[in-house]
């Protein structure tokens, strides 16, 4: 309840500044425009497709995650909220604004990408839902505790992708290639390993999150 | 009466390689109003963050009481208010959007009446329902002290607490520490002589170098 609080803070701040909102529209909106120009006529593998859709997602994530705790930074709120909860409840609630924007954006993003892309066609859907439910979680968890250490950095746009490269890396790997199983109309069985990857990803950083946010958010 | 207790045992705070304070060994107690005070620099903000448990320690251990039962650092904001120049309210939600936002988050269910109460105590009455953007800074340091005071916390850390406010201000934040207050255990860091005058004891933060 407490971290819904927080949640409901952040999404009516976020509705009345729209910051965070305009700038992910406007950065998928280019992002897939320039795809489109740059492949013209061409016509592409449902493979490169796959791809392309989540180099999208994963610099759209970039853009706009970090506004969750620099925005605070920023305004000079995180005193205001170290002095009214616990750690763990900032945590929860910043991560639960992030999923929401992650999961809004990226349905955003695919359902853009679907219709304008012809080649990208996902021939097992159950299995395309289920890595991208996991994947988004994974997203939202990582680009939540990056957002943190970075917030009180003073390039934060800078340290931002350098951070979540390396930490986002092996998600985007196991979806590229979930992906690529779902365009192949490959089963659920066939992905299993992919799966459990991608579940014991989100598990261990959001275990590690809340482990490392005490001494992050504390001076 | 609730019994609100505070030890300092050898705190020392350092920042690279400068020496803030050492060796402070207090115990603060409730019903008493203790003032903090030093030149500019001299670590009186930093100490009121060490014992507000934002900023930690070098070294030293800081143990809040509550009727002798120790709180824990993740409970500590319950019992707690803070005034600072650095504290920043959500200037883009109303007063009482604001406070009722501060109530939430600490699980308690937000007292419309109350809040509205507090308001009026500080001369906000009629402007409850305006966007913080729109006050002026003497305005804002009064909301500061309704943010602190609207979960009735016992220890109560007031950083400069009269930064910004007009004597009419001043006289509201001196009549509530006097009146309203007695029962608490009240820091005031400081340096306005009318500030400290409200202490029962004063501490040299530069005794501790």
């Amino acid at each position: 309840m407490k971290a819904l609080a927080l949640f409901s803070k952040d999404w009516n701040s976020e509705l009345r500044t729209r910051y965070a909102i305009n700038a992910l529209a406007m950065f998928i909106l280019v992002t897939i425009s320039v795809i489109l120009f740059s492949i013209g006529t061409e016509k592409i593998s449902g493979y490169l497709t796959g791809g392309l859709l989540w180099v999208v997602i994963f610099f759209s994530a970039m853009s706009g995650l970090s506004r969750a705790f620099v925005s605070e930074e920023e305004r000079g709120t995180t005193l205001t909220l170290q002095l009214i909860a616990a750690p763990a409840t900032i945590y929860s609630g910043k991560l639960l604004f992030n999923l929401l924007l992650v999961f809004l954006m990226n349905i955003f993003i695919t359902t853009l990408y679907s219709l304008l892309f012809e080649s990208f066609v996902i021939e097992n859907f159950t299995l395309f839902v289920i890595s991208f439910f996991f994947g988004n979680i994974g997203i939202a968890v990582s680009s939540t505790i990056i957002a943190a250490i970075i917030s009180k950095a003073s390039s934060k746009g800078t340290l931002y992708p350098v951070l979540s490269f390396p930490i986002l890396l092996p998600l985007i790997l196991t979806l590229l290639e979930l992906t690529k199983f779902s365009i192949d109309g490959d089963t659920i069985s066939d992905a299993f390993v992919e799966i459990a990857v991608l579940v014991c990803y989100d598990v261990i950083m959001l275990t590690a999150s809340y482990l490392l946010f005490d001494f992050i958010w504390k001076d | 009466m609730t019994n609100y207790s505070l030890s300092l045992n050898n705190v020392q705070k350092v920042f690279g390689r400068r020496l803030i304070f050492k060796n402070i060994n207090l115990t603060l107690t409730t019903g008493r109003v203790y003032g903090l005070s030093g030149r500019n620099g001299s670590g009186k903000s930093t100490l009121a963050k060490i014992i507000a448990g934002i900023t930690s320690t070098t070294s030293g251990k800081i143990e809040h009481t509550l009727n002798g039962k120790e709180i824990k650092p993740e409970k500590l904001h319950d019992h707690l208010g803070f005034v600072s120049p650095y504290l920043v309210l959500y200037d883009e939600f109303t007063a009482l959007e604001n406070l009722e936002f501060f109530t939430k988050i600490r699980g308690n269910k937000f007292d419309k009446d109350n809040a509205e109460k507090l308001l009026e105590d500080f001369q906000l009455g009629d402007r409850g329902n305006d966007e913080l953007r729109g006050y002026s800074s003497g305005m804002k340091q009064r909301m500061k002290f309704i943010f602190a005071l609207m979960h009735s916390p016992q220890l109560l850390i007031l950083d400069e607490p009269t930064s910004n406010l007009d004597e009419a201000g001043k006289s509201i934040v001196y009549s509530t520490i006097k009146n309203k207050l007695s029962d608490n255990l009240v820091i005031i860091a400081s340096n306005e002589s009318s500030d400290l005058a409200l202490c029962d004891e004063i501490i040299e933060i530069e005794k501790y170098k």
